[in-house]
């Protein structure tokens, strides 16, 4: 394209036109970063996020007020620890927030990518710029990658910080009994909060596919988090237990795999395999379908 | 622009009558101001789902450097055509090209040498003015991000949006919108502007602003396509128009073939309407007919400064002559049928 420009004889160059082109990475970022200062500069998605901050905290009082009696009993996992190792509360908070306020999260903001530009009427000016409908649909996935990684990163700062402010810290002692050090544990955490992130990136394609197909973000929103839910009810029954492996949500709580020494590779894998095939196939429909589709919104 | 691009529209004018011969060797793409149709569509068809014909076959051919009027009534098939040449909507048949490259494989080389508004404004209403600009420019490739902010200056500039800049989106007035609808368009130089109904819903201070432009951006030599339903528009700024009916193009030329479509009618008026009628009956004119104080006939190819001097050489007093054509309401009405919506 650029070279056209340049051999042409274009009578009239466009005023203030710099010399010398600019290659396709720099209107990638700029495409980018445009995207993401959609997502994070928007009013809803920051509460949010500051939901995901605050639930952490909630978590952390309410431990500190109930620590003399001691977590034991029933309860999500790691919350026994917590008294006695601030850094377990970020284990305790991604488990909780993991079974419905991260993926609600996600569903909002994926489903919204694409249905909601439908629905503005956005969409048909950026593909009539041409912005290019793989190219597009590229950014806004890149976008909703990012947003899971600041979700999880959210979650996991914010807990450390309460947790550290209200339990003591220090050497962390792993699921299968060994100690490593605060630093050695905190490197964990953040594979946690990764594997974590990863798994929220598969519900995004998922819900990239679904917003691809509507200009009712709403719709879309309620059909990804219909989705997790059916299919987290469907991994808590015993008699469907010949698919629970198949499931999206199946393997996110998996990063316990993390915190064994050595840590349990095969477990990760499945996990993060799981991930990768449903971020292919439905970013594989969101492509075919949002290619092919006619733009009448 | 310069005025290469001027003298280049001017003279694509000129040989209009013969588009169907440069219309063939199309193939690449073409520099600007080459000869050639900014527009064609061979045969180009949409059958939504559930078998309903939008469009229906149509062939249109819009000279480079013209001020297109694509007129209709609604729901004849402007914007499923317009979203058809946008690329927006796949025809079930036919071809079209823009700038004379074959779509939708030019898409990426074409599009960003035309600027769009189709139905209505879109932009988001959280953002101000400027900053959904800058959105649309950072959606395209082929713009430099250097000279970002100076362009949409320059664009908001030119509609006169520079000092609400700033203002968030939804505090915009439609007027506004539509406005920075346009100012979308021109972020950068185009050679073909394709605008669906520009002054929807415009007071009528803002349809005059909006017409101004659109005479501006022409006058740079930039091909203008209007879809519109208003006939007054049209009238006012087009060089050529192409009618819709129930997805069929009816008709498509200048505007003076449009017009010179009606029959035109020379009326005198006189004391003496019989004497009148003898002599342009005796002249050889058709349909004579006559009324109170005047005489009229259908003109045919006489001119009508001799039609009254054998008038006078007749001795018919002649109080008043005037050649009506029917108005172009009139011929669309005839073109479109009943139930044009005509606001105009």
């Amino acid at each position: 394209m650029s070279t056209a420009e340049v051999t042409s004889p274009l009578p009239g160059p466009p005023a203030g036109q710099a010399a010398g082109p600019v290659g396709p990475v720099i209107h990638w970022i700029r495409f980018l970063r445009s995207e993401l200062s959609l997502i994070f500069l928007r009013w809803r998605n920051l509460a949010l996020l500051a939901v995901l901050a605050a639930i952490p905290v909630l978590i952390g009082i309410a431990l500190k007020l109930s620590s003399p009696g001691g977590g034991g009993g029933a309860g999500p996992p790691f919350i026994a620890q917590v008294a006695g190792n601030g850094v377990f509360l970020a284990l305790v908070s991604l488990t909780v927030l993991l079974t419905l306020v991260l993926p609600l999260a996600v569903a909002v903001v994926a489903g919204d990518s694409v249905a909601g530009e439908a629905g503005h009427g956005t969409l048909r000016y950026l593909l009539v710029i041409p912005a290019g409908r793989t190219r597009l649909l590229g950014i806004k996935y890149a976008a909703l990658v990012i947003f899971c990684l600041a979700a999880c990163a959210v979650v996991t700062v914010a807990a450390l910080l309460i947790g550290a402010a209200l339990f003591p810290v220090g050497p962390v002692t792993l699921l299968s009994g060994t100690t490593i050090s605060l630093g050695a544990g905190l490197l964990r955490l953040a594979f946690v909060a990764l594997y974590v992130a990863a798994a929220m990136a598969a519900l995004a394609a998922i819900g990239l596919a679904i917003s691809a197909c509507t200009e009712h973000p709403i719709g879309a929103i309620a059909a990804i988090m219909v989705l997790a839910l059916a299919s987290e009810v469907s991994d808590s029954v015993p008699q469907f237990a010949v698919v629970h492996p198949y499931l999206p949500t199946h393997w996110w709580l998996s990063f316990d795999a993390l915190l064994r020494s050595p840590i349990a590779w095969p477990d990760l894998w499945h996990g993060l395999a799981s991930f990768g095939i449903y971020a292919v196939i439905f970013g594989a429909i969101a492509w075919a379908r949002f290619s092919a589709a006619d733009v009448t919104s | 622009m310069t005025s290469a691009w001027r003298a280049a529209g001017q003279r694509d004018e000129i040989s209009f009558g013969s588009v169907d011969d440069q219309r063939l060797p199309a193939a690449g793409s073409q520099p600007p101001g080459a000869a050639g149709p900014a527009i064609t569509t061979s045969g180009l068809t949409k059958r939504f789902r559930g078998g309903q014909v939008a469009v229906d076959g149509i062939d249109l051919a819009v000279p480079h450097g013209a001020v297109y009027g694509f007129l209709g009534p609604n729901g004849s098939g402007k914007t499923t055509t317009i979203r058809m040449l946008l690329g927006l909507v796949h025809p079930t048949s036919g071809s079209h090209q823009l700038l004379g490259t074959a779509m939708p494989d030019g898409t990426n080389t074409v599009l960003p040498r035309v600027g769009s508004l189709v139905e209505g404004p879109a932009f988001y209403s959280q953002l101000s003015g400027r900053a959904n600009l800058a959105r649309f420019d950072a959606a395209d490739r082929t713009a430099d991000p250097r000279t970002a902010d100076a362009r949409i200056r320059a664009a908001l500039d030119r509609v006169g949006l520079l000092s609400a800049a700033r203002k968030h989106y939804r505090a915009y007035s439609l007027g506004m919108k539509q406005r920075l609808a346009i100012a979308a368009g021109l972020l950068r130089p185009r050679e073909l502007l394709i605008l669906d109904e520009p002054t929807n819903g415009l007071d009528p201070q803002g349809t005059r602003e909006v017409r101004g432009l659109i005479r501006d951006i022409a006058a740079d030599g930039t091909t203008v396509f209007v879809s519109s339903h208003l006939l007054a528009e049209v009238e006012q700024i087009c060089s050529h128009v192409g009618v819709m009916r129930t997805g069929q193009l009816v008709f498509e030329g200048t505007l003076d073939e449009l017009r010179s479509r009606g029959t035109a009618r020379i009326l005198v008026r006189t004391a003496q309407p019989a004497g009148a009628a003898e002599v342009l009956a005796k002249l050889g004119l058709a349909d004579v007919r006559t009324g109170e104080q005047e005489a009229s006939a259908q003109l045919g190819g006489q001119a009508p400064e001799e039609i009254c001097a054998q008038l006078v050489h007749s001795g018919v007093p002649v109080a008043g002559l005037a050649t009506p054509r029917p108005s172009l309401e009139d011929l669309f009405v005839e073109l479109t049928g009943e139930g044009f919506h005509v606001d105009g």
